[in-house]
């Protein structure tokens, strides 16, 4: 059912703009006033949940650790897997967020049955996922092109680099490829792998429909439509200086696509999407685990009602005594 | 035929769930779930809702507006915990925890995937804390807290060991653990304990111990062992209970103190301590190093650990050591400093043998006790005979605690390497980080869930039995207390021949004494090797 | 070709036959993951199944000795006492063995005319079913042994002395009752 309703739902967005624009001629509407508002709603959004979140209190240090704690001079820490000082933080967080790490630990094969090494899903998950997101970084960057004149000097490197095999005219960035791949596979394995299709919802289903539509709708405009660019350029720098113009020959395709990215800017902040933040403020991995040689403070911390050694003297005193326990009254 | 033919009959009652999760009943099944609490533990420690109910009644005997306090106390901490919210905002679903969970591996309850676990609790938060669920209800995930829900939420709460090891694969540390802490507090706010923990709880409430020893009857204990003792060693130890100026107070869980064979472990200690002369104090009141409030909510788990910094106080002592258990050192890691802190009554533990400054626990001033014992044998402080120990093959179980809770997997390991000669490691990925729990932790070491604990024991077990057939291991070493009670169950069952011991029971028995007798018997009264005729 | 050898030869297909069979049986969610998940460490159920009903399917063919099955069948149906309750369903895993032959070599027994064979190996089955009963028992027992030798364990240094902890007090309300739940003996 999340499937479809997903699968619909952007379907529905594609109609909408269709009419809207071709249909209604609301350029103003789906050009200017829809990406400004959901860009606002974005940065807003993301903003009060970030803020949101950073207002509730870390009441315990609660570390995950995944390798030997500091000990002794001559006990090996793992320094990254089990941090000791910020530095080590650092270090962790990066390799979590730049690489995945906790993701690619599953996937050691050790003493597998049969003789041909079979690996797990787990390890195209990884694949798959580290694929997906840093390609998807990659072409946003390049999209910096269009808000930018001259278009500075690292974004035409990247684009060469990417565009490194001369493929085709216009160029064929790998990205775009991989891309699309990655969120193919993404799905497949939620629709294929029973687990995966058990526990999906309409939320795990609709940002992968939503962002293959983006791409496949770029990609559309880039190699097969051959939308005109310096049309579209005239219109983001037009966005992005407030002085918004509408080119002629800027094909409807370019509008689902900005319309599908509006779209994309309103779900981010209120759906899992926001994972890209949320990882920075995990606390299983973002605090040192130095529980015992520094104090962390609970905000919240209050004095509980206790059973206090009085107590226990009163109830117990006389069996204390009788096998020679000290006690504080006689 | 009128009768089905088997297969036909195995397919109908395991006819896979066709409906998505939410739309598939849950059906309590004898053998999984642990008994309901009993009101007059919850009334000793002023506990809402002191009734008595069945887990299998129809009728839990709830309050009128239980739905009211459930989400009253979920918002409450929501807004109090940025990992619980945290948590429940971000998981995508990956599925990279699905397979990682013991008891799912050992049973295939898809409910037992950490990530649908949580989702149970989720799917509420999202219906009244989050605006899409409030609006999209179902197509967000969210649904009603109805009775149904209610109950699913507590049979999975219940069948979680609070072990970590998905934390450690999820992506966004995603601790399935923190969840399970916290829909159990939900749970005690309506009074839905369970026996097994709200039992020991308002033991520990009174007597300062989860067995609920008094303190008469924790000497007469003692003088057990020191006979024991005396009879393995010729030697006779004389602890000290409740003193006052003594430099260690030494807190172990009180399981060690009845409960074979973690009683040979205590009897360890007590012939290491005698041996290098410490002085140190057992304290009757402060006599549970575990927490069995942790399992319920974490006032509770603060309300029944106060004690052992209040006896250290009234003693005077200098630190704390802590014995050999699991839970009991995630508390005291990851817990105590911010509960009680700051500890300036105490001093920066020193070992008072060696010298070394417990620099790791400067500030809680909390070393565990396999941390001292590694640090005398690396100065060479010990007179060791691992060849008494020749009759061992030993393999080690990380505890899933002390793992990834805290990074604690060298020091026993190289205290197990200097008192045998025998051991060999289990797979890779089944030890240190990625260690699978004992199937019983967090309190679910009951009797009445048995299958469910022998399911979830059957990784650990897996791994043994592999090391067993390979290098003819028959002795599993730990550092938990649960792990003593637990796995020597598990193992009987499913690889039986393979006993369980604490570390410092090894240790005793490869610690040559001053004025020992000629030793021919272990800790257990069994014969040395080589002392089989004597 | 007489039946041994087309089985043997088969072999391969219907020991996976056998095993897909039996792990259908658990809920799709879960058999994917019994099925797919190679490590043994990491898949005890899938890894000990496949293991055990290789092993059993040799042993069928050449007569039911139980010394010999004994290992084989005791180690899945260990798995199988803990996980399902009725003795019917822990079972059932065994006529599964039918069906896959019939299945993968079906047609070969009616061309071949070797259903008398067949008849015999199906004979072995049925007693590897009523052995298996007697370990399924056995396993149930067992299960019941444990519970009782854990409390025995927890309570060893009770009974040594006994009386050292107060009677449970339920039905007292007054505050002399110290201990609560003594039978509840734990770390």
């Amino acid at each position: 059912m999340g499937l479809l309703f997903s699968f619909f739902t952007v379907i529905a967005l594609i109609v909408i703009v269709f009419i809207g624009v071709n249909g209604a001629n609301l350029h103003y509407l789906f050009g200017v006033l829809i990406p400004y508002a959901t860009f606002l709603a974005f940065i807003i959004g993301i903003v009060y949940k970030v803020v949101q979140w950073g207002r509730i209190p870390v009441p315990f240090r609660i570390p995950t650790t995944a390798g030997q704690e500091e000990s002794f001079p001559w006990v090996k820490q793992n320094k990254i897997d089990n941090p000791s000082t910020s530095l080590g933080v650092i270090i962790r967080m990066a390799f979590e967020v730049l690489l995945f790490r906790s993701l690619f630990r599953n996937t050691k094969a050790e003493l597998r049955e049969g003789p041909k090494l079979s690996y797990g899903s787990t390890k195209w998950l990884w694949l798959g996922g580290l694929a997906f997101h840093w390609t998807f970084l990659i072409i946003l960057i390049r999209h910096f092109r269009l808000f930018l004149e001259p278009v500075p000097v690292p974004i035409k490197i990247l684009e060469s680099l990417d565009g490194f095999f001369q493929v085709g005219a216009p160029v064929l960035y790998l990205t775009d490829l991989i891309f699309l791949g990655a969120v193919t596979f993404l799905f497949l394995r939620r629709v294929i792998i029973p687990q995966m299709r058990y526990i999906s919802l309409a939320a795990d289903y609709f940002p992968l429909f939503l962002i293959f539509a983006i791409g496949f709708t770029g990609v559309l405009m880039r190699y097969f439509l051959k939308t005109d660019v310096v049309g579209i350029k005239q219109m983001t720098l037009g966005l992005i200086t407030f002085k918004p113009v509408f080119p002629e020959g800027i094909g409807i395709i370019f509008y689902i696509h900005l319309f599908l990215v509006s779209a994309l800017f309103v779900y981010f902040p209120m759906s899992k999407l926001m994972h890209m933040a949320g990882v920075f403020l995990s606390p299983t991995r973002n605090l040192a685990n130095n529980n015992r040689a520094a104090m962390h403070v609970n905000p919240w911390n209050y004095p509980v009602k206790v059973h206090t050694y009085e107590e226990y003297e009163d109830d117990f005193r006389e069996k204390m005594k009788s096998v020679g326990i000290p006690v504080e009254k006689e | 035929m009128a009768n089905p033919k088997p297969e036909e009959l195995a397919r109908i009652e395991y006819n896979p769930p066709k409906t998505g999760w939410m739309d598939t009943p849950t059906v309590f099944k004898p053998g999984i779930f642990p008994y309901g609490c009993k009101p007059k533990s919850l009334e000793t420690v002023s506990f809402p809702n002191p009734r008595s109910w069945s887990v299998k009644d129809e009728d839990w005997k709830l309050p009128e507006n239980w739905q009211e306090i459930f989400i009253e106390g979920l918002r409450e901490r929501v807004n109090k915990y940025r990992s619980f919210r945290l948590f429940l905002d971000i998981c995508v679903r990956c599925g990279a925890c699905a397979d990682k969970c013991h008891f799912y591996i050992g049973g295939g309850d898809p409910k037992n995937m950490p990530v649908l676990r949580a989702e149970l609790l989720r799917s509420v938060y999202r219906k009244y804390c989050t605006t899409s669920g409030k609006i999209m209800g179902k197509i967000a995930g969210a649904r009603e807290l109805t009775i149904d829900v209610l109950k699913e939420i507590w049979y999975y709460a219940y069948q979680c060991t609070e072990c970590r090891r998905c934390s450690l694969f999820c992506p966004y540390g995603i601790d399935t653990a923190e969840i399970t802490i916290l829909a159990r507090e939900l749970l005690n706010l309506l009074g839905l304990n369970i026996d097994w923990i709200a039992g020991p709880v308002a033991n520990c409430w009174l007597t300062g111990n989860h067995l609920g020893l008094q303190p008469h009857t924790i000497i007469d204990s003692f003088d057990m062992f020191i006979n024991d003792l005396e009879t393995a060693t010729g030697i006779r130890v004389s602890p000290t209970f409740n003193r006052k100026g003594a430099e260690i107070l030494l807190v172990v869980p009180s399981g060690d103190l009845f409960a074979d064979p973690g009683t040979y472990t205590t009897m360890g200690e007590l012939l290491l301590f005698h041996e290098l002369g410490l002085d140190y104090t057992w304290s009757t009141f402060a006599s549970e190093g575990g927490d069995f409030g942790f399992f319920t909510s974490n006032e509770m788990a603060k309300r029944l650990h106060n004690k052992i910094y209040e006896e250290a106080k009234r003693l005077k002592v200098k630190w704390i050591m802590g014995g050999e258990c699991g839970h009991m050192w995630r508390v005291w890691h990851q817990y105590h400093n911010t509960w009680f802190g700051p500890v300036d009554f105490l001093e920066e533990p020193v070992s008072p043998i060696t010298g070394t400054k417990f620099e790791n626990t400067k500030s809680n001033k909390t070393v565990h006790i396999c941390e001292f014992t590694a640090d005398l044998i690396k100065h060479g402080k010990l007179n060791l005979d691992p060849s008494r120990n020749d009759n061992l093959i030993v393999t080690y179980h990380d505890s899933c605690n002390t793992s990834r809770g805290m990074g604690f997997f060298e020091e026993p390991r190289y205290i197990i390497n200097s008192v045998c000669k025998n051991f060999y490691e289990m797979p890779p990925n089944t030890i240190r980080e990625q260690t699978f729990c004992c199937g019983s932790g967090s309190g679910l070491n009951a009797s009445e869930n048995m299958e469910n604990r022998l399911r979830g024991g059957l990784p650990r077990a897996n791994a043994v039995k592999h090391v067993k057939e390979k290098y003819g291991v028959n002795m599993l070493a730990c550092i938990c207390a649960i792990d003593r009670a637990a796995l020597v169950t598990a193992v009987d069952y499913w690889v039986p021949g393979v006993g369980v011991t604490g570390v410092h029971e090894l240790v005793a028995n490869a610690l040559v004494m001053k004025g020992e007798k000629k030793r021919t018997k272990d800790l257990r009264g069994e014969p040395l090797p080589g002392m089989e005729g004597e | 070709m007489n039946l041994e050898a087309l089985l043997s030869e088969k072999k391969a297909a219907i020991v996976k036959k056998w095993f897909d069979l039996i792990i259908d049986n658990y809920p799709s969610d879960s058999s994917n993951f019994f099925k797919k998940q190679k490590d043994r460490f990491l898949n005890p159920v899938g890894h000990t199944i496949s293991q055990s009903i290789d092993s059993l399917f040799d042993e069928i063919l050449h007569g039911i000795d139980s010394e010999k099955l004994f290992p084989f069948l005791n180690d899945i149906i260990k798995i199988k006492a803990v996980q399902d309750f009725s003795p019917s369903k822990a079972l059932s895993f065994i006529f599964l063995l039918k069906q896959a032959i019939r299945k993968e070599i079906g047609s070969d027994i009616k061309k071949k005319q070797i259903s008398d064979e067949l008849a015999s190996i199906e004979s072995h089955i049925d007693d590897l079913a009523l052995l298996s009963f007697d370990i399924y028992m056995k396993c149930r027992e067992r299960i019941y042994e444990i519970k009782a030798d854990e409390s025995r364990r927890m309570m060893f240094r009770l009974l040594q002395k006994a009386n050292l902890v107060c009677e449970i007090q339920e039905q007292e309300s007054d505050l002399k009752s110290k201990t609560v739940l003594t039978q509840n003996i734990k770390g």
